[in-house]
Order: C-alpha cells, then structure tokens, then sequence
C-alpha cells in the first residue's frame, strides 16, 4: 500500500502511531540506559570492596595461625642464680637444649646459641622463670616447655620467605633454616591457630603481640563514649525537638549542631587537647580521655539521627495522647519515645561504630603509645584497635604488617557486628502505625 | 482577597439572630454546656476564627458543617485547647464550660482535656494493644485503683462504644489491627473512658465506609443521652441525622446557627441555603 491509497484522516492516524511508537522505543532505550547505569555503579562500588577485602584478608589471615615448638629443657644448675632468677639468662637454655636435641653443641663464641635463640621465641624464657619462681625444685631437672617460634620462622614455615629469598630479606641464614626443617621433621613443631594473637596485648616482639589490649581499650572507651553520647544526645533532641519553643534561638542552636557534624574529627582532637588534658587534666591516652572526646564527636551525629527519628513519629499519635489528656511530658516518653527507639537506637549504634574506628582525634590527644599491657581501669593507659593498627603499619618488621591486616579484619568484624546489631534492633522494635 | 479579610460585622450580626442566644453575658452559660462567646482565633498574623459566638447545649448533637478552610476544626480546637499545643496560635474570646472559663489561669489544659474528649478525622489509635488503648487515659487520670477496676472501666468503655462483643476475645491485639470503623469506635471507646463531659469530633466518618459510618452514627445517638456532643460534618445528610443543633460556618464566622430542622428546612440566610443545597462548598 502506498501513501498515495490513505485518506488525510488514515495517514494522520499512521503518523500518530508512528510517533507513539517511537516515543515507546527512546522510553525503552532511556530507561535501559538508567538500569545500567545503576548496575555498573553498583558493580564498580563491588568491585572496589572485594578488592580492598581481598587484600586485607589476603594479607592479614596467615597471623591467624602461628607455629609452636614444644623442647625438652635441661635446667642446668649451673646456669640458675637462685637468688637473681631474673637475671639469669633462661633464653641460652632454651637454645642450648634445643641445638642439644638437633644433636650439636655451642661454639666457643656463642654463634650457634644466639643464631637459634633469634628463631625461639623468649616467651619460653620468661615460661622456665614463672616455673621455677613457683618450683625451685625443678632445678637440674628437664622440663618441658612449649612456645612459639619467632615471627621470622613462622613466616619460612608459612611460606612467606624461602630459601631463594635473598638473606638480607629474610633474615634467616642457612643455617637457621636448616635448623627450622631439622625441628619440624622431628615434629616438635607444630602449627595451629594463633591464640596469641587474641589474647595478648601489644609486644615489640611480633610473635607476642596481640589485639587484646586494644579490643578491651577500645571497649571501654565505646563505654565511656555511649554513656555520655547517648543520653545527653538522646535527651537534648527529645528537648529540642518535643519541648523547645521554635525561635530564633533554637534555628541558631540547630544550624550550629549540623555544623558541628561536619566538622573533621581531628578537630575534636585539637578540643580534647585543649580541654581534657590542658585544663581538666584527665589521664593522657587513657579510654576516659579517648571516650570524652569521641563523645563529644558523636554528639551532634546522634542528636540529628534522634531528631529524625522523632520527626518520623505521626503526629497524630502525639494529638491523640494529648487527647485523652496526657500532658506534654507524659505524651512524649510513653509514646514518641517508644516509636522513636528503632531510629534513634539505630542512630546511636551507628554513630558508635563510626567512633570505633576513629583514629584522627585520638592520634590528637596522644593516645599513640606503645601499652603492652591490658587497661584495668578507665584511667589507666590504653590503647584502642584503630590505633594499634596506625602502630602496627609503622613498624618496620615485616611481621608486623601480616599483623596490622590482622587487626583491621578485628575492626572490621566488630564494625559489621554493630551493624548487625543496628539491623536488629531495627527489626525487632519497628512498628507500624 | 483571602476569605478572611471579609468585613465581619455582617456575620456577628447574622450570627446573633439566633433567638436563643440573644442574650450576651454569664446568662448565656445557662443555655449551653459549653457557651463559646466572641471567639477569634489567629495563627500567626492570620486571623481564622471572627468572634464566634455559640451554644453547645448538654445532652445533644450540635453539628458545625461549612465550606473547607472556614474554621470549623479551629474553632473545635479551642473546646479542649488543643490550640494550645500549636505554636504562633493565640486563641481571644470566652468559652465557658460549666460556668466556668476554660480559658482562665487557674484551669490547666491537661485536667481540661480529661473532661473534653476529642475524636479525630483519621483513626489515630495509639500502636499498643486494644485494651492499653482505652486503659491508657484512666491510668495516667488515676481513676482505677487497682487492674479490675481498670479492666471494668476498659470493658464498659468498649460496651459503651459498642465494640465490646467484636473484641472482647482479643483485647491484646494492637489497636492498629482493627478495621478503620471498628478504630474509630476504639478511639471513641479511649475517649469515654476518662469521664468526659464534652465529646468533640472532627468528621469522625469522613475516612469511612458507609457501614462503618451508619455504626457510628448510631453510637452517637447513644452517646447524646449522656454527653454534650460537637462534630464536624461535610455531609449534610448526617447533620440532619444525628443533630439536634447546627452552626453553618463560613469563612471564619457562624453564619447561622440554630435547630437541626430549622436549620435545613427552613434557614435564613442565602449563604446558609446555598450551602445546604449544595450549591456552593
Ligand atoms: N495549624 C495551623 N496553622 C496555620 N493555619 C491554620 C492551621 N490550622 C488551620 N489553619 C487555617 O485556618 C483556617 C481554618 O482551618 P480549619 O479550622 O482547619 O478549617 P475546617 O476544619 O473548617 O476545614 C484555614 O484557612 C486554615 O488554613
Ligand atoms: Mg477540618
């Protein structure tokens, strides 16, 4: 059929459709092009976190597990001063007993013992005088002692530096890694998962370090952080929010708390320094300090995740208390409160995971020291995660860095714990109205 | 032109031909449970209410009906002072609820609403259960001693809403899982419950189907015996149904005011007829 055959009338009707049908087509073309737009940033932003992942799991999972040697040593009697134990050199025991199990002897100037010594850990040392602090008896006698190899040995035994490595890279001569195959082929080392690790506090010796220190710091300084941050937070939106009279005064003071929330973290550093320790004079790199100042750095994060939260409440609800003739008080904590928990809880949690890994203002106010011990109080020396991990990365044994991905893997998994916990309590309380 | 800045003079003066309320002063107070005189209402700059005048007689329906926007729901607002709890609204004038000012210093809001129970245009139940629903104001009031007084004055609450027998078997269910209209008579159920003398409600059917609505209405026609009663109407048919008395409002201003059946049979004023015939609103 030709154009010629239509009437005007069919001939408009066909251009109509015409022009319908394309406009269907650059719809369906526009609205492809959006869907993948939208995948390729997704995949792209995937991407991105399986490869910042991937690295930090790669690096960081051979610290999970750690080689442990188990010698047979002879305490000789000779080389105990009872009335020094301390000063008496435990560590050349253990090297002597273990050279003694390969079947060699000490050279004259002590070449061998101190070549075994620095792949032994002197964790085993410090084991012999607790024992013998507890039992003078067992001088003379052979006892037997289990701990780790040092870090350098672990990773020949991980595979991480081998014999074609150059000798100044792995710093183990031939003759140590003789000695490491020698003592695993007689099978009294054994490898397992790396207890050490999570259980001990910072060392200089690799082998002996471990992110408990940090995780109890870190612990209690979230402590200190959530039961200031929280109620004060909490309490001064409710009061913003459900009470406060709409001013001048109060456009001011919420202009200032979103300002506030922007402002970088080391600045609340800069205030911690100023205020807490200048002035207040409370412990340096203590979990109190660290907690002041991050709660002052949630503040404004929590008021605004809580303000939001009672906004989201109908005001219906608060018509209808007030209603049945509840007053303002009793209208807002038995039930805007109550709806408002879900938001605000999830807004506090996870404000307190950001303040988790916060490391800015606390490099700040000092908290950057070495604290190869666990805090027992909320004033005693401390250090937290994000600051071992800066501590670790800056060491220059390469044990340290399989360490240091080892504990940004703790940070992470407690990040996606609180997360999760945030998620939950979502679920849990959430109501409809 | 805002419909607000019409002369008011013109409707003060049809506002007062009611022949009941010719009278000014306390006298008044006695022809109504609820006597509202010269009331204006502003928010902000905004003037929404002319000197209202009105009676709201005890044991009846009084029904506000008008246009959208002329102030009917403001002017129920100032019955509880809910117009309180709005900031930037300033509330002139006098309404005297038993003789008494509500308006004065010496009554507190609170107290106030106890008495003057207020019923809204969308269910609002409270999501708690059904029974926390109409316990809630008793308790926070003190009025049950013990919780089978409470459960008394939560069970005759229900009866009285006539709602009873449909959720006697499920009394911790929450209220949000009630149907619309059975939410309503929840609502109306939470407000009796605190002894109120006025019951006030905002097009309490407005968001209901017509059974729902016919349920309502009934229960309204119950409830006359005992309480002095407002609502906010759109639909003439319903003020003809279940008042006794009826203001027309329009722009801010009474209109007329007077009995149901004179009211649409017979009303004075052109706007007043207008409107209920459905010509404007
Ligand atoms: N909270 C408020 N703030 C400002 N203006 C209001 C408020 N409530 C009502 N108004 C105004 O007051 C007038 C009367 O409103 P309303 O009493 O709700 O009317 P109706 O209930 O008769 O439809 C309207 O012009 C409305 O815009
Ligand atoms: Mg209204």
């Amino acid at each position: 059929m030709t154009d010629a055959a239509l009437t005007p009338a069919q001939s408009a009707k066909a251009r109509a459709r015409a022009e319908s049908e394309a406009r269907l087509k650059r719809r369906y073309r526009a609205e492809a092009r959006f869907r993948f737009y939208g995948r390729a940033a997704i995949i792209l932003a995937l991407a991105f976190l399986v490869l910042l992942l991937g690295r930090i799991g790669l690096q960081g999972y051979s610290t999970f597990t750690d080689y442990r040697v188990s010698l047979p040593v002879q305490v000789n009697a000779d080389r105990v001063d009872m009335a020094d134990l301390g000063g008496s050199n435990f560590n050349l025991t253990v090297a002597e007993s273990a050279l003694a199990l390969l079947g060699e002897t000490d050279d004259p100037y002590g070449e061998a013992s101190a070549e075994m010594m620095a792949i032994l850990s002197g964790d085993m040392g410090f084991q012999i005088l607790d024992r013998l602090r507890e039992d003078p008896s067992l001088v003379g006698q052979t006892i037997t002692v289990q701990g780790p190899m040092k870090a350098n040995a672990s990773l020949y035994y991980k595979g991480q530096i081998s014999r074609d490595t150059e000798v100044g890279g792995r710093l183990l001569s031939d003759r140590q890694l003789d000695w490491l195959d020698e003592l695993r082929e007689r099978g009294v080392v054994s490898g397992g998962f790396n207890w050490t690790f999570l259980s001990r506090s910072d060392s200089t010796e690799p082998e002996q370090a471990g992110v408990w220190g940090a995780v109890v710091g870190s612990a209690m300084m979230l402590f200190v952080t959530a039961m200031l941050a929280a109620p004060i937070g909490v309490l001064a939106a409710t009061y913003l929010e459900e009470f406060a009279p709409k001013n001048r005064w109060t456009d001011i003071i919420e202009v200032n708390i979103n300002n506030l929330a922007a402002v970088p973290s080391i600045i609340y550093g800069l205030l911690g320094l100023a205020v807490f320790i200048n002035w207040l004079a409370v412990p340096r790199s203590s979990p109190l300090l660290g907690g002041l100042v991050l709660a002052l750095m949630s503040l404004p994060t929590i008021i605004i995740a809580t303000r939001s939260a009672l906004r989201a409440v109908p005001p219906s609800i608060r018509e209808a208390a007030l209603a049945v003739g509840a007053s303002r008080t009793q209208t807002v904590f038995h039930h805007v409160l109550p709806l408002a928990m879900p938001g605000m809880m999830t807004g506090v949690i996870l404000s307190l995971a950001h303040a988790l890994g916060e490391t800015a203002p606390l490099l700040m106010i000092g908290m950057v020291s070495f604290v190869p011990g666990v805090p027992e109080t909320l004033t005693s020396a401390a250090t937290v995660l994000p600051v071992q991990i800066f501590i670790w990365e800056n060491a220059s044994e390469r044990a340290f860095h399989e360490r240091t991905a080892a504990a940004i893997i703790v940070l992470l998994v407690f990040m996606v714990l609180m997360n999760l916990v945030a998620v939950l309590v979502r679920r849990r309380f959430e109501r409809r109205w | 032109m805002t419909p607000m800045s019409n002369p008011r003079s013109s409707f003060k003066m049809t506002a007062q031909r009611d022949d009941a309320l010719a009278s000014a002063g306390t006298s008044r107070a006695a022809v109504g449970k609820v006597s509202a005189t010269d009331v204006s209402v502003f928010y902000g700059d905004k003037q929404a209410l002319f000197d209202v005048s009105l009676d709201m007689p005890d044991r009846m329906v009084t029904a506000l009906i008008g246009p959208s926007g002329c102030g009917k729901s403001t002017f129920l607002r100032c019955i509880n002072r809910m117009n309180d709890t709005i900031p930037g609204a300033r509330v002139d004038g006098k309404i005297i609820l038993d003789g008494e000012d509500i308006n004065d210093r010496k009554v507190d809001p609170v107290l106030l609403r106890a008495r003057v129970g207020m019923v809204f245009q969308k269910p609002n139940p409270f999501p708690k259960s059904i029974f926390e629903n109409v316990a809630y104001g008793p308790r926070i009031h003190g009025f049950a001693d013990n919780k089978t007084e409470l459960a008394d004055i939560v069970e005759s609450s229900l009866k009285r809403a006539g709602l009873w027998k449909e959720v006697a078997d499920r009394l911790q269910a929450p209220g949000t899982s009630l149907s619309g209209g059975q939410q309503q008579r929840l609502v109306i159920a939470r407000a009796i419950a605190v002894s109120p003398e006025v019951i006030l409600m905002d097009e309490p059917c407005s968001a209901l189907d017509p059974i729902a609505t016919a349920k309502i209405e009934e229960l309204i026609d119950d409830l006359r015996s005992q309480y002095c009663i407002v609502i906010v109407t759109h639909s003439m048919a319903q003020a003809a149904r279940v008042s006794q008395r009826t203001a027309f409002f329009h722009m801010g201003a009474v209109v007329e005011a007077g009995a149901t059946d004179e009211i649409f049979t017979n009303p004075r004023d052109t706007r007043t007829q207008d409107y209920i015939t459905g010509r404007f609103g």
